[in-house]
């Protein structure tokens, strides 16, 4: 019994492994072969069944007038407005948590509970639904099709996100922490920043990833919002995919658009596996 | 130039946590606050170090309007039941923490931690982390960081009562050391505790504090022996004072099926009913006695704790050895009726063996 229960869960994982790992593969090596390799018969193993080439991944930085597709300038636009947004929704998340966590607030019927719900409301409703909002607001306000206001958007996207990791794991940390930073001769800003921040960094690095995740892989506001002058990888991705672009191209974009994402999983995930993330407090 | 605490009360919802507390703290003395759990003891400390603002009443220290003062500003320490210590700090950082804040000299600073590890026995431990530390460890961390600041309040809430057995009692020995040895003589030290036996050992000047409210003050040693209120004798004894209903008739004492001879501290009472109390420890197995059911029988270290029944009174019983016994087990024991107490009906004593001071 215990041996087939072994053998059921060891075949399903690895089935979910190779559904998982093969496009990757196949994308890897589509991205090192040529015309011929791909048109000619099925090919898989570099140097054994055909010859790699770098050509692929070099049409990617040239520019469009050398026969180029140039993703450099989407790809720098896109860590940027990610990186940007993530830091400041960071910021402002963690203090707005911090107080949620630590203060009580009444406004009429409004509680603390309702303000952390507020938050993560922006996230329910279908991104749709803030679309024709988003569109006329930064019209109006100049910043449509610009950097600035696709950072501006983001924030309002994923703070919420950080608000609601923070809350919970402010929560978490001992009130008696704080108070005895005070008691210790901090103000309620030291406390926070000399006491409670140095001891959030795990709480930090979730919300932070959270954060990366999805303002790197959003495509419907990215979308939207921008026209000729500014353009987010994602959406030049998906412009690739279209009879002129080679399919060694398509597979290089794909793989260099998701290589961030595989940097910051491994990074964490090795943070996860020393139980750093749940031992700092107890 | 005390800490003086007028009517202080503190009522965040329905209910009160202190209401009308007041107290006058000397300098260079121990106070312990006896209570059980919820009984306000945390909310009371709290008030002192500046976390809990109370509703109303006042309290000063050295002739300054202390609720004034904010938490950061009053030279307070405190010391938690939880071990709270800054789990990014190793233990020196941790002790130095209080004297950085203050900007104290770096040789004084160096001379100041070296002296309160020293006495909470953590030398060597400097650059450990907390995470690495033991449960009593860390309240030992805590403990010195109280101590290397040298504030003029020392707070103290149940500090022992998350450690296991063994280390309770050896940190409890130390802990008097320290109190006796360690502070100096214009310290106030407030220590709160659910353990009477931790108050008797301490044997400072004692609240006892139940639902927000001080029921009596005084010497570790009159709260033992006259406990004003049956309340008091309950809070003030572990196990609890066994209480009896009963009347007096002249020189007979009877509860519900016993009778036994009233003693002499009891000749000025009247004839009428009484709660009687009596310790636990004063209940002696006697094949001359009374006959009990056993309903339980624990053994705690070297004691045994009987809880007998018969029709509907209920005593236990404190034997200072290890027996067995049997549930439902028939055993006969006798009171030592030189160690009863009289409470009235509205629930005050009236008469102790150790005669009351008051009416």
């Amino acid at each position: 019994m215990e041996k087939l229960y072994k053998f059921l869960k060891y075949t399903f994982i690895i089935l979910w492994t190779v559904f998982i790992v093969a496009p990757f593969l196949w994308a890897i090596s589509t991205s090192f072969k040529d015309f011929q390799s791909v048109n000619s018969k099925v090919t898989y193993i570099p140097w054994l069944d055909f010859e790699p080439t770098l050509e692929g991944w070099r049409v990617l930085v040239k520019s469009p007038a050398r026969g180029g597709v140039d993703i450099v300038e989407p790809y720098f636009n896109s860590l940027f407005v990610t990186c940007t947004a993530s830091l400041i929704s960071i910021v402002l998340g963690t203090l707005a948590a911090y107080a949620l966590s630590r203060f009580t607030f009444k406004a009429g019927f409004v509680r603390n509970n309702d303000i952390t719900f507020f938050f993560i409301s922006q996230r329910i409703m279908p991104p749709i639904v803030l679309s024709i909002p988003f569109f006329i607001f930064l019209s109006t306000i100049g910043l449509l099709d610009s950097l600035i206001g696709l950072v501006v958007v983001y924030i309002v996207l994923l703070m919420p996100i950080a608000v609601w990791i923070m809350v919970d794991f402010f929560n978490r940390v001992p009130k008696e922490l704080d108070e005895t930073a005070l008691i210790d001769g901090c103000n309620p800003y030291q406390a926070f920043y000399k006491v409670v921040l140095p001891n959030s960094i795990p709480g930090l690095i979730v919300a932070g990833m959270f954060c990366i995740i999805f303002g790197w892989i959003d495509f419907f506001f990215a979308f939207i919002l921008t026209f000729t002058e500014v353009q987010l990888l994602p959406v030049k991705v998906v412009a690739l995919n279209s009879s002129i672009t080679p399919w060694w191209s398509l597979s290089a974009s794909a793989l260099i658009s998701v290589a961030p994402l595989i940097i910051v999983a491994f990074v964490v995930e090795r943070y996860l596996s020393k139980g750093n993330l749940s031992g700092a407090l107890k | 130039m005390n800490l003086i605490g007028e009517n202080i009360t503190y009522k965040p919802d329905d209910q009160f946590h202190l209401n009308g507390v007041s107290f006058n703290f000397k300098k260079g003395n121990l106070y312990t606050i006896l209570g059980r759990t919820l009984s306000g003891k945390t909310t009371f400390l709290k008030t002192i170090a500046g976390l809990l603002n109370p509703d109303s009443g006042n309290l000063s220290f050295e002739d300054n309007d202390f609720i004034k003062i904010p938490v950061w500003e009053r030279n307070v320490a405190m010391v938690y039941q939880q071990f709270i210590n800054y789990p990014h700090l190793n233990v020196y950082e941790n002790i130095i923490f209080p004297l950085k804040q203050r900007k104290i000299g770096e040789d004084q600073i160096k001379k100041d931690v070296e002296e309160a590890l020293k006495t909470v026995g953590l030398v060597g431990f400097e650059n450990r982390k907390i995470q690495e530390l033991s449960g009593g460890q860390q309240q030992r961390v805590a403990l010195a960081r109280s101590l290397a600041k040298k504030a003029k309040i020392l707070l103290l809430d149940e500090p022992l009562v998350n450690l296991d057995y063994k280390l309770r009692e050896q940190l409890r020995e130390e802990f008097k050391r320290i109190f006796t040895q360690g502070l100096s003589e214009d310290t106030i030290l407030i220590y709160s505790t659910t353990d009477p036996q931790e108050v008797m050992e301490l044997n400072g000047e004692v609240i006892v504090l139940d639902e927000g409210k001080v029921l009596q003050k005084g010497p570790a040693k009159e709260i033992f022996e006259n406990p004003r209120t049956l309340k008091v004798a309950e809070i003030s004894n572990d196990p609890p004072m066994n209480i009896l209903r009963g009347t007096k008739n002249s020189e007979k004492l009877s509860f519900e099926n016993i009778s036994i001879n009233s003693p002499s501290h009891f000749k000025n009472l009247s004839d009428q009913g009484y709660n009687f109390g009596i310790r636990a420890s004063e209940i002696k197995l006697d094949d001359q006695g009374e006959e009990f059911e056993i309903e339980l029988a624990e053994i705690s270290g070297s004691e045994t704790l009987l809880h007998l029944k018969k029709g509907d009174s209920k005593v236990i019983v404190l034997i200072e050895e290890v027996m067995n016994f049997k549930i439902h087990e028939k055993v006969k024991i006798k009171f030592n009726e030189n160690k009863l107490y009289a409470f009235d009906q509205n629930e005050e004593l009236v008469s102790s063996p150790y005669g009351v001071s008051h009416g």
